[in-house]
């Protein structure tokens, strides 16, 4: 089947989607709390924010050697474009997120432990100017990339109930 | 149906409301900053001063912990002295805590930050109500919070016998929560810590908002300032998630080596004041409690740190550097 997404294409896009939803959901909620669990999810938070960092790479590398779907039928040309625009976003916030988290880290000296398994570097002195342009970015990307997600999801579910066309198929 | 659809609704009404008596981050440090934030500063501790110097580590804690800084040797910081507050010139012998920061950056990926207060133990267990407890002393009502809250008694032991010195270099400065020494084959040992000073300094003749910095300064014309680095072991009968609870005198002492103070700089231009001494930045070997406070601290410092962070990038402090 031509209109729809290779299998591995499938996996990574519903894998990542699963991973960076729980990572959002995660961030907002750690960033508030004083509770013990607050330490263990931040902790957390790195960890797979790493692995996400790893999976885009991968997933981007797959997408570029391999063809994928056109867009159906009978879109305009701004429909197209903007499909377009917003999946080119999502990859570059996918790719943003995970920098802008190691950077916050790395200025603010605070090696990051993956798993227990080993730790990132970290500067050896401080640079808080550094550390406050990055730590904005994570926060305000990461309110871009929750907006973009209900538009695309809405799109994908618009597509599927309204228009009936095969564009939420062709990724599942 | 309708019902539990009903119950649907109200379900996270529920987990809502629950989550409304509990104390945010941003809530926790609105309060410690008040009113009127000083821009730049740190929203606790904000008035303090730099300080360098070395852990020179007589090796003792290698059978407890795989952290690098116990290794035998001399270990650089980068620390600070401070009093608690959120006004960077408040006077300094008004100040009921005192305080001693450290920062090691032992290498890229060990790094380790420590925040003592002068103190040995909490006054409560747990962040919320330490909340309560900061709005209790701001609005003059602390008599009887203390009474409604018996945890308070080691607090209070404390409170009632100490002597504010006249010297940073004459405090004892204790790590208050509770921490793991970790080795690699998984032991275990849940640990204080203090610095004990090596000077005894009953008065001084500074005087003025600067009194402390100014005594710190001049001392350090004379030669470095030491503490010993006293760890103190648990046993199984101290509750090690409990910041409220000191433990009895006769548990294990061990002195890990002496920290030596060098040199200061003025807060602003020095490292410290762009360092975010986040207790729960622990290098391998060392590891948090489940303390409810203890745990409490990173989020808090981080709201701190972010916005002061925010400011500085602003520019707070062009003023201050130009004269
Ligand atoms: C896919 C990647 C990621 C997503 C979607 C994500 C999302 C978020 C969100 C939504 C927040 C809360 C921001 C706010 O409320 O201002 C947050 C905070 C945070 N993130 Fe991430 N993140 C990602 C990757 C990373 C990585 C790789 C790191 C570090 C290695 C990291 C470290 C942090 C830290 C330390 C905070 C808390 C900052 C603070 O307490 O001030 N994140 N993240
Ligand atoms: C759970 C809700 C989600 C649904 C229902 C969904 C649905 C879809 C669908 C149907 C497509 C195919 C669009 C086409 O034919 O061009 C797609 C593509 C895409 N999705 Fe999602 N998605 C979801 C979540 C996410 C998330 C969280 C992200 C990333 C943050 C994401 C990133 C992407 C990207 C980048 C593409 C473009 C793929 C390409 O053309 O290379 N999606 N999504
Ligand atoms: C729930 C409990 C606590 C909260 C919410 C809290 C909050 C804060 C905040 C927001 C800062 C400013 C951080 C920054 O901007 O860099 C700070 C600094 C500090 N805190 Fe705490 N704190 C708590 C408990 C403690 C305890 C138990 C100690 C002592 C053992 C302590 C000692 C310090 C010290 C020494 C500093 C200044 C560090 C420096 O020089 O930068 N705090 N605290």
């Amino acid at each position: 089947m031509t209109n729809r997404f290779s299998l591995t294409m499938r996996i990574m896009h519903w894998a990542m989607a699963a991973l960076l939803i729980s990572m959002l959901a995660a961030g907002l909620l750690m960033v508030r709390s004083l509770e013990p669990w607050q330490l263990s999810l931040l902790t957390i938070h790195k960890g797979f924010g790493v692995v996400a960092a790893v999976l885009v790479v991968v997933r981007l590398v797959i997408r570029l050697a391999f063809s994928v779907p056109p867009l159906p039928q009978g879109l305009s040309r701004l429909q197209a474009s903007v499909a377009k625009l917003s999946h080119g976003l999502l990859y570059a916030l996918m790719v943003l997120m995970p920098i802008s988290g190691y950077l916050m880290q790395y200025l603010a000296g605070r090696p990051v432990e993956v798993f227990g398994l080993f730790r990132l570097p970290a500067a050896l002195s401080v640079d808080i100017e550094g550390y406050a342009i990055f730590r904005e970015m994570h926060g305000w990307l990461a309110i871009v990339l929750i907006a973009l997600v209900i538009m695309h999801v809405g799109a994908a579910l618009h597509h599927h109930f309204i228009r009936k066309d095969d564009v939420l198929k062709s990724m599942l | 149906m309708k019902k539990y659809l009903g119950a649907l609704l109200a379900l996270p009404m529920l987990v809502f409301a629950q989550q409304s008596e509990r104390v945010t981050a941003q809530q926790f440090v609105d309060l410690q900053q008040g009113q009127n934030a000083h821009e730049g500063f740190r929203r606790a501790h904000a008035k303090g001063i730099c300080v360098t110097g070395e852990f020179r580590s007589n090796g003792s804690l290698t059978d407890y912990s795989n952290a690098a800084v116990f290794n035998k040797g001399a270990h650089p910081f980068v620390g600070r002295f401070s009093i608690a507050g959120n006004n960077p010139s408040a006077p300094d012998l008004k100040a009921p805590v005192r305080s001693l920061a450290l920062s090691f950056a032992t290498s890229a990926a060990q790094q380790w930050r420590i925040a003592m207060n002068t103190p040995p133990v909490m006054a409560v267990s747990d962040p919320h109500t330490f909340y309560q407890q900061i709005k209790a002393i701001q609005s003059g009502t602390i008599a009887e919070f203390f009474a409604e809250h018996p945890e308070s008694a080691d607090f209070i032991a404390w409170k009632d016998n100490y002597q504010p010195s006249g010297s940073f270099a004459a405090e004892q400065y204790h790590s208050i929560n509770a921490f793991y020494l970790t080795k690699d084959n998984g032991d275990k040992q849940p640990v204080r810590w203090a610095m004990r000073p090596t000077v005894n300094v009953a008065n001084t003749s500074f005087d003025g908002d600067d009194a402390l910095q100014n005594e710190l300064t001049e001392r350090l014309t004379s030669g470095p300032v030491i503490f010993d680095w006293v760890f103190t072991l648990a046993t199984s009968e101290d509750d090690e998630n409990d910041p409220a609870v000191g433990w009895p005198e006769s548990r294990e002492q061990i002195v890990a080596g002496q920290i030596a103070i060098n040199d200061w700089q003025k807060q602003l231009n020095g490292d410290c004041h762009e360092i975010n001494y986040d207790p729960l930045v622990l290098p391998d070997g060392i590891e948090a409690t489940r303390d409810p406070i203890l745990r409490a601290r990173s989020a808090a410092y981080a709201e701190s740190y972010r916005r002061r962070a925010v400011e500085v990038f602003n520019g707070a402090f062009e003023e201050q550097q130009n004269d």
